[in-house]
């Protein structure tokens, strides 16, 4: 694969070894040079896929930079997964490890469901920003790096001895280094470099993956369409000076070649995947308190809700912003709650009032790392049991998990309708990872279907009943505010089925009895998950969520490998759709695969009295009555495809010796 | 449905709400509970204005006035413990067609509600709030309220509260957006239900605070003002509520206050000797939430789906890969 051709081509260049090399730029972008293959002597290698990585101090625009690259790759045809590398503070101190900010993109000749291993080439806007990725392995070996070189040359002595500490430790490593003047070639155009030394660098990319400008300037005037002409002239400016310079200087061109994409792509992050899921939806109520990191797609709906009629309403709190979403529900159409953990937990009594009235509502979960505030910015899958069982007393709701980006929409489409089916509350787990990633996804037909149905005024039958539970389904007729005859008092005590306070010992049962059922009525309608790989072999992988593609990645090159290994990926977690019991017989073993906590059975103090299995194990343990094994990682970035794929060899070979 | 449309029409002319039509089951209150009084009033203003029942709805919290819902032959939400405010928000943002009324109490909406009571304030929604303030928590047993007079007994403190109470009325002339605040108490029944009136007629968010005795835990505490007419100052103003001539008789402490003026609303409040009763404060001319963020028009689902694609084509990429690539 890549790290082959890698390999081929860095031996080949190990003769002239450009190491640390200085370049000298022009002093204008060559325009006649412009759209030509590069230096004559830079031979074009085609690669399936490579792994970029844009970083810099906070604020210098290597997101900007590295989204915009990816959304250019995408509309040459590639496959494409871009996930931000964001700090927790906003402005962190500059040139600190800790700063470290960008994006990683992933770009193929196929379909990309993953952020992938380690980086094939980077760019970095200081030294330090990149040591904290070096020391976080994101670097593969034989890595290209390219770095600003203004620090060499720093007054103060610190930075120079930093920098070159640096450079040489990329050496030893094995990284091949090109010193690039980004400041100085930026100074050429613009006063101050650290705006627009983000969209040199684009043009560099562009130049050395042989992207085509034209589309490059499209997506920059496409994505500052909000600011001057001046400034996306300047930005496209820059964009052809970083392209022409590459060109001129560098001896590094590569070219991954489009996939078969043809159809029309949306390219959007989780988060703005959810928000669109919510217009589409029919929901005309996001009720919400400011949280990282659910609340880009509150900021995105904020922009535009209103065009479908719908409102954002920032709440004084997570408890409040539910509590809206609710009365928003009872008297009209299913609305919206969007948080994070901290919020999630905040709103459990909240959302089993929803549950104990029977009201519609979708909650979503952006999941971050926990407990407490844990953290804020980075990916954990840490509630799936708090979604399932959080609240007191007996609580069923749906939950269910989008585990890609195309998922994020067409869940709250799904979340809503099963909520107003159910009359109950359905939790949308997604995460801080799905949130900030981009993934092309094909343009959806727009249905008329999704919408909500219009509020029902009519009159209800005088003498119904606002509970009058069905025996087998537990389903009930709502009646919403307006409704004539339909007057009661909704409770959150326990209740009869005309909502009144229930004093007779026989009345509690029956309504947990019926909420209950309601959840058995739903799974009815639910599919069995299809299997990914084999239908039977050695070993099974269940998962959920946001690490569907790194899982699947992993089962492919095992798979690839010769060994009989598949995996399950469930997007409903209850109630759980059935023939999975068959599935997990089918396998010698199963294992699951998540980012929350497991203890590894081979430790020490660890016995199976004592071992605490991830949430999904726990799950399926209870469930299945089948001896599960979880591997996990709490790590707070997402679970990379060759980790799987170690822990996948590692238990093989446990059970082989 | 089997009749013709026009005898509907008719029909509906014709009808009268009685105040039977608002009641719903039998109060479970105690004897001699103040709310009792409170539910009185509100049954009599539904009937007055004739509110189609079921385009009105009664929300509150938790605690004995919060069962009040319950009584009332109306849409109700009888929900959780301080939450009664954003759930009625709630209601409204999408709903302005229906009367939405809160019910809460002193530890419902003056502590564990309180950020909730804040901000209703500031966004100033068209509802009515009765806060039913008895200084106790009785639906709990007896434990001391944020309301409750310095030094009285409960079962938290046996040896009296140490803190002076919170004044409610004051709190919520504090804040910049406050549009409406008034104080009743349940032994003038006249002047509950004219103020409960005004906070009805008010647009935005009325806050009424009823003093309101509970003779189970706190029974002596308005004794002084109850059986002491001078100890009360009643408050009157061609904008705010009138005095029947039978009440000015008894209650001989009368100020023509203007609603408007805020600053003088504030003095007022600031005590108990004498206990204010009347509308304190009025701005009409305050902004509602619910206006600041209605739809502009009418989302047909042609207009939806209109603009659900123009959503798609920003983000909407055209490869241009070949499939030979």
């Amino acid at each position: 694969m890549s790290t082959q051709a890698l390999k081929k081509e860095h031996a080949k260049k190990q003769a002239r070894r450009p190491a640390a090399k200085k370049a000298k730029g022009p002093s204008r972008p060559d325009k006649s040079r412009r759209g030509q293959s590069g230096p004559e002597d830079t031979p074009v290698v085609t690669m399936k896929e490579h792994i970029i990585e844009i970083v810099s101090d906070s604020g210098e625009g290597a997101q900007r930079c590295g989204q915009a690259f990816g959304a250019i790759a995408a509309r040459m045809g590639n496959g494409v997964w871009t996930a931000e590398i964001i700090p927790a503070e906003i402005q962190p101190p500059a040139r600190s490890a800790a700063g470290a900010s960008g994006n990683r993109i992933r770009v193929a000749s196929h379909r990309v469901t993953n952020w992938g291993d380690e980086d094939d080439l980077i760019v970095a806007f200081n030294e330090q920003v990149l040591l904290s990725r070096l020391e976080e392995g994101e670097l593969r070996p034989g890595c290209i790096v390219l770095l600003e070189d203004k620090w060499r040359t720093d007054n103060d002595p610190e930075i120079v001895a930093a920098f070159t500490e640096t450079v040489e430790r990329l050496l030893v490593d094995d990284c091949r280094v090109y010193e690039i003047p980004m400041e100085t070639e930026c100074l050429k155009y613009v006063p101050d470099p650290r705006r627009g030394k983000n969209m040199f660098v684009l043009g560099l990319l562009c130049g050395i993956y042989s992207l085509d400008l034209d589309i490059a300037r499209e997506q920059i005037a496409f994505a500052f369409a909000k600011k001057d002409q001046a400034i996306i002239d300047n930005n496209i400016l820059l964009l052809e000076a970083g392209h022409d310079w590459a060109e001129t200087n560098l001896d590094i061109k590569f070219r991954i070649p489009p996939s078969d994409v043809s159809k029309p792509q949306i390219v959007v992050n989780g988060n703005i995947a959810l928000g669109l899921g919510v217009m589409a939806s029919g929901m005309e109520v996001c009720a919400m308190y400011p949280i990282t990191p659910a609340t880009s797609a509150s900021h995105y709906l904020s922009e535009v809700f209103q065009n479908v009629g719908g409102v954002v309403h920032q709440a004084e709190d997570e408890i409040a912003a539910c509590a809206f979403a609710i009365g928003s529900s009872y008297a009209g159409k299913c609305a919206v709650t969007i948080t994070s953990g901290p919020g999630f937990a905040l709103k459990q009594e909240t959302i089993g009032l929803a549950v104990m009235t029977e009201i519609p509502l979708v909650v979503v979960n952006v999941q971050r790392g926990g407990p407490s505030t844990g953290l804020p910015t980075k990916v954990e899958q840490g509630d799936l049991l708090f979604a399932c069982f959080g609240g007191h007393g007996d609580n069923p709701k749906v939950v269910m998990a989008p585990s890609d980006i195309e998922d994020c929409f067409y869940s709250m489409i799904t979340a809503r309708k099963i909520a107003e089916a159910f009359n109950m509350v359905v939790v949308v787990l997604s995460d801080a990872s799905l949130a900030s990633s981009q993934q092309p996804f094909p343009r959806p037909n727009v249905s008329e279907d999704w919408l909500a149905p219009p509020v029902d005024q009519s009159a209800v039958p005088e003498g119904a009943m606002p509970y009058d539970w069905d025996s087998r389904t537990g389903l009930a007729r709502r009646f919403i505010p307006g409704q004539p005859n339909g007057m009661h008092c909704l409770t959150g005590l326990a209740h009869d089925r005309r909502s009144r306070v229930a004093y007779d010992p026989d009345i509690n049962q029956e309504g947990i009895l019926h909420r209950s059922r309601k959840l058995a009525a739903f799974q009815k309608t639910l599919k069995a998950p299809d299997v990914f790989g084999g239908d039977e072999g050695d070993l099974l992988i269940v998962g959920w969520g946001g690490t569907r593609g790194a899982i699947e990645e992993a089962i492919e090159r095992l798979r690839a490998d010769g060994h009989k290994v598949s995996s399950l990926h469930l997007t409903f977690l209850q109630p759980m759709p059935p023939g999975i019991k068959e599935v997990l017989e089918r396998f010698d073993r199963v294992m699951t695969v998540e980012s929350n906590w497991s203890d590894a059975a081979d430790d020490d103090i660890i016995d199976e009295d004592n071992r605490r299995y991830s949430e999904l194990a726990w799950l399926l343990r209870a469930r299945y009555l089948v001896d599960i094994d979880c591997w996990s990682e709490v790590r707070g970035q997402p679970i990379k495809p060759g980790a799987i794929v170690r822990a996948i060899r590692e238990r093989l070979q446990r059970k082989g010796s | 449905m089997d009749k013709p449309l026009t005898e509907c029409a008719l029909k509906l002319l014709d009808e009268e709400y009685t105040l039977d039509d608002y009641k719903g089951l039998v109060p479970r209150w105690c004897t001699g509970c103040g709310d009792n009084a409170i539910l009185a009033a509100v049954q009599r203003l539904c009937r007055d204005e004739q509110l189609p029942p079921e385009k009105t709805v009664f929300v509150s919290g938790i605690g004995c006035s919060s069962r009040f819902p319950h009584y009332m032959h109306t849409y109700g939400f009888h929900g959780l413990h301080g939450r009664a405010m954003p759930v009625a928000e709630g209601i409204k943002m999408r709903r302005p067609d229906l009367n939405v009324f809160v019910i809460t109490g002193d530890g419902d909406c003056c502590s564990i509600g309180t950020a909730h009571w804040i901000h209703a304030i500031r966004y100033n929604m068209n509802i009515t709030v009765l806060m039913h303030d008895n200084g106790i928590y009785g639906l709990t047993k007896n434990q001391a309220s944020p309301t409750s007079p310095l030094g009285i007994t409960s079962r938290t403190t046996p040896g009296g509260t140490y803190l002076e109470p919170i004044n409610p009325v004051s709190v919520s002339l504090g804040i910049r957006n406050v549009s409406f605040v008034a104080q009743a108490v349940d032994w003038i029944p006249e002047m509950l239900h004219d103020i409960i009136a005004e906070a009805f007629h008010h647009k935005g968010f009325s806050f009424v605070r009823i003093l309101q005795r509970c003779p189970e835990f706190l029974d002596h505490r308005f004794d002084d003002w109850v059986q002491e007419p001078d100890w009360m100052l009643l408050l009157h103003h061609e904008n705010g509520v009138r005095i029947s001539p039978d009440l000015a008789k008894i209650y001989r402490n009368q100020e023509q206050h203007d609603p408007s003026d805020r600053n003088r609303a504030r003095e007022i409040a600031s005590t108990n000797h004498p206990m204010p009763v009347g509308v304190l404060y009025r701005d009409p001319g305050m902004p509602c939430y619910e206006d600041l963020r209605k739809p502009d028009r009418l989302y047909t689902p042609d207009i939806v789906k209109a603009a659900i694609e123009e959503e798609f084509d920003k983000f909407t990429i055209h490869p241009t890969g070949h499939p030979t690539g």
